[in-house]
This record gives C-alpha cells, sequence and structure tokens, in this order.
C-alpha cells in the first residue's frame, strides 16, 4: 500500500495508515528522501499511531529515514507509537537511538517548530550573514 | 540388571502373595496401634514436648492435634489412601501457618509420630526377628509416604499464603500520579521483579499517553536493593517512554544502589539522573517551562 506523503508549510508528513511490507517501507524511505529535496523540507514527520506491530527491518527503515533525511538537511520526528508497541520494541532492542519522537502529530509538529526556530533565530534560513 | 530384580525378590516368589501379606501385616499393625492409641499418643506428645516443637502451641493444643493425626495416620495406613489425610494436613496447616509454626517443626512431629510407632513395634516383636523385619517391610513404605504427604501439604498451604501476599501487594502496587500539566510522577516502593517491573512499565506507558505527559520523574527512593535484572527493566522502562515522546528523570538513587550499579557495569549513561524528588521535580519544570517563585518575588510590594 502507498503511503501518502503530505507537505505542510516547511514539512513532510507521511501518515502510514495499515500494515506495510518491507517493499511499501523501502519505497517510502525512497519517496521521503527524494522529496526531502524537491520541496526543500525543513522537516518529517512519519506518523505510525495505526501501527500496532513493528518489526526489526520497520524500526531500521524509520532510523535510516532519519539519518538520510538529517543528512539531506531535514529533522525527522516518529509521532503515535503506542504504548504497547513502544514496549515490545524495548524488549527486543530496538529503541530508534538517535531518533527523535513524539506522542502525535500535534506534539510532532511542535517539536519541529521548537528545532526550526533555533535555526532561523540563528540566522534565518538561506540568509547569508555578511558579518 | 533383571535377575538382580528378581533375586531382591526371592523370598517371596508370588507377587500377589506377598501384596496379600504386607495387606495382612498392615491389619495387624492397624489393629495393635488402636489397642495402644493412648499410651503411643502420650508418649508422642510427651517427645514433642521435650524436643521443643510446636513452641507456640500449649500442650492441651499438641495433645488434641497429636490426637487427630494419630486417628487421621492410622487410618491411612489401614485404608492406603491418603486424600482424607491430605486434607486433614492442609486444614492443619491453615490453622497453625499464622501462629508461626515452621516447616521443620511439622516434618519434626511427623518424624517422631513414625519413630514412637516404629518403636513400640521393636518392643512387640522383639523376639520374632524375622516377623519384626516383615512388620517394618510393610510399615515403613506407608509410614514415609504418609511423612512426605502431610509435609507437603504443609509446604503447598505455607506457597499458597505467599501468593496469596505478593497477589496483595501487586494490587497496592505503584500508581502513576500528575504533579502538573504534562508532567507525571512515579514513585516506586519495594521488591521490583520482572513481573511488577513488566505491569509498571505497561501503566507507566498508558498514563503517558492518557495525560499526554511529556516529562516523567521515576522516583526509586523506596527501592532497597538493585541488580542488572531490575536495572535493565529500568532502562527499558526510560527507553520504552522516549519511543512515545516522554523524557524521564530518575530520582533516589541511594548511595548503596550506585555504588553496585557501578561496580556490576550496568550503562545508566541514556539515564537522565538527579538526587532527589525535589530535584527531579525541579528539573522537569525547566524542562516545560515553568518557574516556581515566592509570591512576593511576582507581585511588587504596594
Amino acid at each position: 500500500m502507498e503511503v501518502p506523503i503530505l507537505k505542510q508549510g516547511h514539512y513532510l508528513i507521511a501518515s502510514i495508515q495499515s500494515a506495510l511490507t518491507d517493499a511499501d517501507l523501502s519505497h517510502l524511505r525512497e519517496a521521503l528522501i527524494e522529496r526531502v529535496g524537491r520541496f526543500r523540507a525543513r522537516g518529517v514527520i512519519v506518523d505510525v499511531t495505526a501501527l500496532d506491530v513493528m518489526d526489526s527491518f520497520a524500526v531500521r527503515t524509520l532510523r535510516d529515514i532519519a539519518h538520510m533525511a538529517r543528512l539531506r538537511g531535514a529533522e525527522t520526528v516518529i509521532v503515535g507509537i503506542q504504548p504497547e508497541v513502544a514496549f515490545a520494541m524495548v524488549q527486543l532492542g530496538l529503541t530508534l537511538k538517535g531518533v527523535s519522537t513524539a506522542l502525535d502529530l500535534e506534539e510532532g509538529l511542535a517539536f519541529l517548530n521548537m528545532q526550526t526556530q533555533v535555526r532561523i533565530e540563528r540566522g534565518g534560513p538561506g540568509r547569508i550573514d555578511r558579518g | 540388571m533383571a535377575t538382580k530384580g528378581k533375586d531382591a525378590q526371592s523370598p517371596l516368589t508370588d507377587p500377589q502373595a506377598q501384596t496379600e501379606s504386607t495387606a495382612a501385616l498392615l491389619r495387624e499393625l492397624v489393629a495393635h496401634l488402636r489397642q495402644n492409641r493412648t499410651q503411643l499418643r502420650e508418649e508422642w506428645a510427651r517427645r514433642i514436648t521435650r524436643a521443643q516443637l510446636l513452641t507456640a502451641m500449649t500442650e492441651e493444643e499438641i495433645f488434641a492435634e497429636a490426637t487427630s493425626v494419630y486417628d487421621n495416620y492410622v487410618e491411612a495406613l489401614e485404608t492406603g489412601t491418603f486424600e482424607a489425610l491430605q486434607a486433614y494436613a492442609r486444614n492443619l496447616s491453615e490453622r497453625i501457618i499464622p501462629r508461626g509454626v515452621e516447616t521443620h517443626e511439622v516434618v519434626g512431629i511427623v518424624l517422631l509420630l513414625r519413630d514412637v510407632l516404629a518403636r513400640s513395634l521393636f518392643g512387640k516383636y522383639h523376639e520374632d526377628f524375622d516377623k519384626l523385619n516383615r512388620i517394618l517391610d510393610a510399615y515403613e513404605p506407608a509410614a514415609n509416604r504418609i511423612a512426605n504427604t502431610v509435609a507437603v501439604g504443609f509446604v503447598q498451604e505455607r506457597e499458597r499464603i505467599i501468593r496469596q501476599q505478593q497477589e496483595a501487594i501487586r494490587e497496592l502496587s505503584t500508581p502513576v500520579l500528575q504533579v502538573r500539566e504534562r508532567l507525571l510522577i512515579l514513585p516506586i516502593i519495594g521488591v521490583i521483579d520482572p513481573q511488577r517491573a513488566r505491569q509498571l512499565t505497561e501503566q507507566l506507558l498508558r498514563a503517558i499517553r492518557t495525560n499526554r505527559a511529556k516529562v516523567v520523574v521515576i522516583d526509586i527512593t523506596g527501592v532497597a536493593a538493585m541488580d542488572s535484572n531490575v536495572a535493565n527493566h529500568l532502562v527499558q522502562t526510560v527507553e520504552a517512554s522516549r519511543l512515545l515522546g516522554a523524557t524521564v528523570i530518575v530520582t533516589g538513587l541511594s548511595p548503596e544502589i550506585a555504588q553496585t550499579l557501578v561496580t556490576i557495569g550496568v550503562d545508566l549513561s541514556e539515564m537522565a539522573t538527579v538526587g532527589d524528588l525535589q530535584g527531579g521535580i525541579e528539573e522537569a519544570e525547566r524542562l516545560l517551562g515553568y518557574k516556581v517563585l515566592p509570591l512576593e518575588e511576582v507581585t511588587p510590594k504596594a
């Protein structure tokens, strides 16, 4: 199943609606990384609220998305991990190290706003400091 | 091997005859025990007192219990069924466990009875050594089984009580408290076993979701000891909370626990720790953007 990727301001939002196959996940990763460049996105939100199972491939793909997006200049946040899923993940040792997480979409947006705010305050996007 | 087994059976070649004679011997035995009931019972109660067993009970109580145990014992010998004795042992355990009777005492008194009866048999048959041997052959296995039944009944009852109490403790368990908007506190008191750790984590994760918490302070002042298992549970809880977008601060690690953790080499570098609960809440408020000030500093004096 194709995962819809929405553009909202400076952010891309990928909302996973149902269980995904490994191929779907890989496709999502490629689509997101490509669009980060195309839309010059500052942040990526992956919403996994609908997932009640998360296997090691899914976790690795999410981690890869976060790291790749960071290389392309966008901060990633994973939102909506269910309590049971979180518990199962840590028991399996899949802890998404180095990846930001938030409770839900609202929290994720707040988090990204805060992150980009810091950058804007430091000089704004694309502004060349003339010293 | 087969020949050896046969040799052992050789005195009584016919197994049928053997069973029959055992039954006959047991009948004789039971008759003897019924006849000398008063005397043997008294002897047994005396021995219990002398061995200083069942000190939690009065002499009359010991005698009363000794009588019913004796009768049940003889009945089990006679019928060869242990259900009645088992039920009695359970019932007895239920009565005496709350009074602080220990396992060794229960095992001790049953072994004493076994000894008292064996001695009486020695007394009766000491002239006919062959017969004594056969009587003991019939008596010993049954007596062992009885001793076993009573001891197991007692231990089972004890374990049942322990389970019940564990259950009760678990129900008291651990509250997840909200002290401020988006700030939860989880005070942990007592022993953390795997089951409790699991329950605790699940409870906390649910609470994070329903309260939309951003920061959680886990206070472990009330945890007396910690080993690598417990520490790993704690780390798992912290990581699971992070997956839900909440930051966890652990407070109240005692000096002993701190030393243990460093000595056994548990990696807690991923965990934010603060000395006490107050410090933890202050840190949490800072993370949430709160600032607590005395009233004078906020409202300028008129």
